[in-house]
């Protein structure tokens, strides 16, 4: 029985679950602006996002092959493009020192990805180019750095060079799995002459201006790159890079998401068959207890049949209950997940679909079905004279 | 005629192992009869009674229940068998426990074809063994006499050719065993055939006819030449 509860409880919250998480990356790709489109360098494996993905350094993409994106005469339905050349780094200011992510970035940021200035400006395009040493904090590098204390115009380290602050963003949380609080944005050029040493790109992020012009718009970004990178062949085959629309990264995160719910599933299904199996017992020890009522049905002129439906039924019964108990226990769970999400801020929608419903019951009630057979077969080939001996 | 039985035979295999528990056994019983089979423990008294009551084929021989072959019937047919032409009393009664007296007798009615007027039908057989007051008890809040009504009840309820009674006194002190006696013999006098398996001499001396039966042969039939009359004031034993 506690098996069927914990079985039905786990599809329900799994499905709950998988809703709300679903509804909560889908409402977040919608605030990030569903008509981008990014560009990883690397071309993307057979099945599966491209290796730079994992932290494999592929240097092919450049701040001049944004610079060319950019231009309309390139890309016409572009808005705006955001480079970035990620790295770690250490914060110190006074006394003080805090590790958190370096962005080096482009000024496009404000444009593509929304970004809110709370104190303070954002980098200028000139300071992108000149290797000015700006940066802009994010809120949670704020209150780690300088707690309530102004940072605008401190001057701090990032990995012993100097920067002075003069921005300080908006926050925003964590959107899509990306914390933007926790991070601090220098322009670009500075990012990759003074503080990693690099020359190329991590990504870049691209604005289109509706999200019907946007296979039109991979299109133009990859007939660019190729004629940028010297690549003729058209097929895509030889590319050294990748383009890809917020609703691709949307599949591949329900791809991530549809991974962890089978797996969960395949728990719940577990759990379900030992209690089946505890279902089958307590049927066993019924159908030996009651014997000699078995034995009087018989006598009295019930067929078979009609002992094995009985049988059947009552396993089904005690199957359904569980079900119908895991179903109130797993909408709880989920209550309270959702309860939890909210406290954390996450704009979590708390649906229990009617199809988990539906499916935690017929579980059950098929379980029921599927175990009671063997103890209702042994109740109803019992021999009458034998079963009215029966002590 | 309402049994007729030539040359039953009935051994029981297991293994290598034959035992043989009726030996050729010839008999009739006709309607409105009311006989009793004695014999002691072992002598296959209670297997020639599962025969008769269809909870059991015999090895070889015939068995024409209303001039009807039965012996080969499917256990489906002798369930239908069982359900509309028998009732059972048993010894421990069997009733069904946590459930209410008119449950039990409406138990038959519930695998029958005809399934009309149930609760009717129960009440009314409840009453003929006057059990009307005792309709919603439990089974566990009555006692060992009223136990057995309830059983006579229930083997009543559809109406069938013959009631089958397996020491039905065996379990109740003496008073209540009257009691049963005189249920059995009114029922009689009002037409029901009765087949009664006792190894009581007393118990048996209620019925018209006696079968005495002794290791799977029978050594005698006969009427009872000084019937006892339960209700005339003597009790058992």
């Amino acid at each position: 029985m506690l098996g069927i509860i914990i079985g039905v409880a786990a599809v329900i919250v799994i499905m709950s679950v998988g809703a709300g998480a679903q509804s909560l990356i889908l409402s977040q790709i919608k605030s990030l602006g569903s008509n981008l489109i990014g560009v990883l360098p690397g071309k993307s494996e057979e099945k599966g996002p491209p290796a730079s993905v994992y932290g494999v350094v592929i240097t092919t993409l450049t701040y001049d092959d944004a610079m060319a994106l950019k231009k309309k005469s390139n890309v016409p339905n572009i808005v705006d493009v955001v480079a970035y050349t990620k790295g770690v780094g250490t914060l110190s200011w006074n006394n003080n020192t805090y590790d958190t992510n370096l962005s080096g970035a482009t000024v496009g940021y404000m444009a593509v990805e929304g970004g809110e200035v709370e104190a303070g400006r954002f980098f200028t395009a000139e300071e992108e180019k000149n290797l000015s040493r700006v940066a802009v904090i994010g809120s949670t590098v704020k209150k780690e750095l300088f707690g309530e204390q102004n940072p605008l115009a401190q001057r701090i380290k990032i990995n012993k060079e100097m920067f002075e602050v003069i921005g300080v963003m908006k926050e925003r949380g964590t959107v899509a799995f990306q914390n933007y609080d926790d991070q601090v944005f220098i322009p670009i050029m500075t990012m990759q002459k003074i503080v990693s040493g690099v020359n190329h790109l991590g990504f870049l992020r691209a604005k289109i201006d509706q999200e019907s012009n946007i296979p039109r718009a991979i299109e133009d970004v990859k007939a660019t790159l190729r004629e940028r990178h010297d690549i003729t062949d058209a097929t895509g085959a030889s590319d050294d890079f990748t383009v890809e629309s917020a609703a691709a990264a949307l599949d591949m995160l329900k791809i991530i998401t549809d991974g962890l719910k089978y797996f969960l599933a395949a728990v719940a299904a577990l759990s379900l068959l030992v209690g089946g199996i505890g279902i089958m017992n307590i049927m066993l020890v019924s159908v030996t207890e009651r014997t000699r009522e078995i034995g009087l049905r018989k006598a009295v002129g019930a067929r078979s049949a009609k002992i094995r439906s009985q049988f059947l039924l009552e396993s089904i019964f005690l199957t359904g209950v569980g079900g119908s108990i895991g179903i109130i226990f797993g909408s709880l769970v989920s209550y309270l997940i959702a309860v939890v999400a909210h406290f954390l801020n996450y704009t979590w929608e708390f649906i229990v679909p009617l199809s988990s419903i539906m499916l935690g019951l017929s579980v059950s009630i098929l379980v029921g079905l599927f175990f009671g057979i063997y103890p209702a077969s042994q109740a109803a080939k019992l021999d009458p004279i034998e079963a009215l001996r029966h002590e | 005629m309402l049994i007729k039985i030539r040359d039953l035979i009935k051994d029981y295999h297991s293994g290598e192992v034959v035992t043989h528990v009726l030996h050729g056994l010839s008999f009739e019983i006709g309607q409105g009869e009311f006989v009793a089979i004695m014999g002691p423990s072992g002598s296959g008294k209670s297997t020639l009674m599962h025969i008769l009551s269809f909870l059991d084929r015999p090895s070889s021989g015939e068995y024409l229940f209303n001039d009807k072959a039965v012996a080969h019937l499917s256990d489906d047919e002798l369930a239908g068998l069982r359900n509309r032409e028998v009732g059972f009393v048993f010894q421990a009664f069997n009733l069904l426990p946590r459930t209410t007296v008119l449950e039990n007798v409406k138990l038959p009615l519930l695998y029958s074809e005809n399934r009309k007027g149930l609760e009717e039908k129960a009440q009314e057989v409840l009453k003929s063994v006057g059990l009307e007051h005792r309709i919603n008890y439990y089974t566990n809040q009555i006692s060992g006499g009223e136990k057995q009504r309830v059983a006579i009840a229930r083997a009543l309820v559809n109406q069938p050719s013959v009631l089958f009674a397996d020491e039905p006194t065996g379990n109740l002190d003496s008073k209540s065993g009257v009691q049963i006696m005189e249920i059995l013999q009114k029922l009689n006098d009002a037409g029901k055939t009765i087949v009664m398996v006792t190894h009581e001499t007393y118990t048996s001396e209620h019925a018209k006819r006696i079968i005495r039966i002794h290791d799977g042969h029978i050594v005698s039939d006969a009427p009872v030449a000084n019937r006892r009359h339960a209700g005339d004031g003597d009790l058992l034993k």
